[in-house]
């Protein structure tokens, strides 16, 4: 081969490359839209726990008992086998990175609902590898239990351990099965769904009506929504913020006329 | 013919034994297919006993039906039904379907074991029927 060739092969193969190139990057941000068609409207739906009032006068056993029974959710002594969508925990536990030697004894016997985080970058979806999880318009997280192949990524994935994985038919383990709601099967992750069942049809979830006040759900897009007015009357704190996941949950302290 | 007789033997019971099923079902009814259920309390309750849809499409496409509606459910979070008729149901195989047909074995077990099919719907959604 001649040099000239050589050089006008090469120049060839370059400038092909480079129209590739320009072709993938006009595709990515087609990819990147925003999904569209939430039936509510809402873009993230997200929870606000008042702290104060959740320790002071909230009903907290009838809360995540309300959830699992309406959700026909197992109840498994084993801790291993466990299954949970909300449970509490103490402080050390539910925001170990601000655990401090010197914590107030307030805060140290405060109890803290924990739950799935909805999270607007849930790494449980990214992980998935058949989409079995996945997130709405309106940000929640959800589970198409249809598609679980049970590998277990999302728990793995997952930061906040808000996942349980049916190692068997829980079947046996539920005292009433609420016939309104389907059970799991053996070999499932399963998690909080935000109650979306009861979202299209106008109701707030459980645990909120369960919490009588102590839990405000709304809109975290909408300022004018009772979350994002109840996050404005104090401060309220996220669990493993610094992971980048985004949580919706969040935790406030001293929100309008607590003691903090 | 060479040993003949022996051949024509053995023809004669091969074709016997190869025909049998047909032979031992001479003048019997053909087979009628599956007798299902509408015996529900639910059902006695409706003053228009009448599926989503049509009998005939529901029993060649349910499966279809349900395929649809489980995807319309899950992930595209819709809550109803709109037949073809324009009625509106709940998209919800609790409220709706299980309602009426709460007669598992007589009804939809009748037919999947008739046609030797064994869809796992119900490892999930039973509507309450097992349990303990």
């Amino acid at each position: 081969m001649k040099r000239r060739e050589f050089i006008k092969g090469g120049l060839l193969l370059g400038a092909a490359g480079l129209g590739g190139a320009l072709s993938l990057g006009a595709l990515r941000p087609a990819a990147a839209l925003p999904p569209t068609g939430a039936a509510s409207g809402a873009r993230r739906w997200g929870l606000v726990i008042d702290l104060d009032k959740y320790n002071q006068s909230a009903d907290r056993e009838k809360i995540a008992a309300l959830c699992h029974r309406r959700h026909n959710v197992p109840d498994i002594p084993d801790t291993k086998t466990e299954i949970k969508w909300i449970w509490e925990d103490d402080f050390a536990h539910s925001f170990a990175e601000m655990e401090s030697p010197y914590l107030s004894d307030r805060i140290k016997e405060m109890r803290f609902p924990v739950l799935c985080n909805h999270c607007a970058e849930p790494a449980c979806v990214k992980v998935c590898p058949t989409q079995a999880t996945f997130q709405r318009p309106d940000g929640i997280v959800n589970m198409d239990y249809h598609r679980c192949i049970g590998c277990r990524f999302c728990m793995a994935g997952c930061p906040f351990g808000a996942r349980s994985f049916n190692f068997f038919d829980p079947r046996p383990y539920i005292a009433e099965i609420d016939p309104l709601y389907p059970t799991r099967t053996g070999g499932v992750v399963e998690k909080c769904t935000f109650c979306v069942e009861r979202l299209t049809a106008g109701l707030p979830p459980y645990c909120v009506e369960a919490a009588a006040g102590a839990i405000i759900f709304g809109d975290l897009s909408d300022p004018a929504s009772e979350a994002r007015r109840a996050l404005a009357s104090g401060f309220a704190i996220r669990r493993k913020a610094e992971l980048g996941t985004e949580p919706s949950v969040y935790y406030l302290l001293g929100g309008g006329g607590g003691d903090a | 013919m060479y040993k003949g007789g022996g051949i024509i033997v053995g023809l004669t019971v091969f074709c016997l034994v190869a025909t049998a099923p047909f032979l031992l079902n001479i003048g019997r009814a053909a087979e009628s297919g599956p007798t299902l259920s509408l015996d529900t309390p639910a059902i006695h309750l409706l003053s228009d006993p009448s599926c989503v849809e049509s009998a005939s499409y529901m029993r060649a496409e349910h499966m279809r039906l349900l395929a649809e509606w489980r995807d319309q459910a899950v992930r595209e979070g819709r809550s109803e039904y709109v037949n073809s008729a324009g009625a509106i149901f709940a998209l919800s195989l609790e409220e709706s379907c299980l309602q009426c047909h709460s007669n598992r074995a007589e009804f939809c077990d009748a037919c999947h074991n008739y046609a030797a099919v064994e869809p796992y719907c119900w490892e999930c959604h039973d509507g309450g029927a097992t349990g303990s």
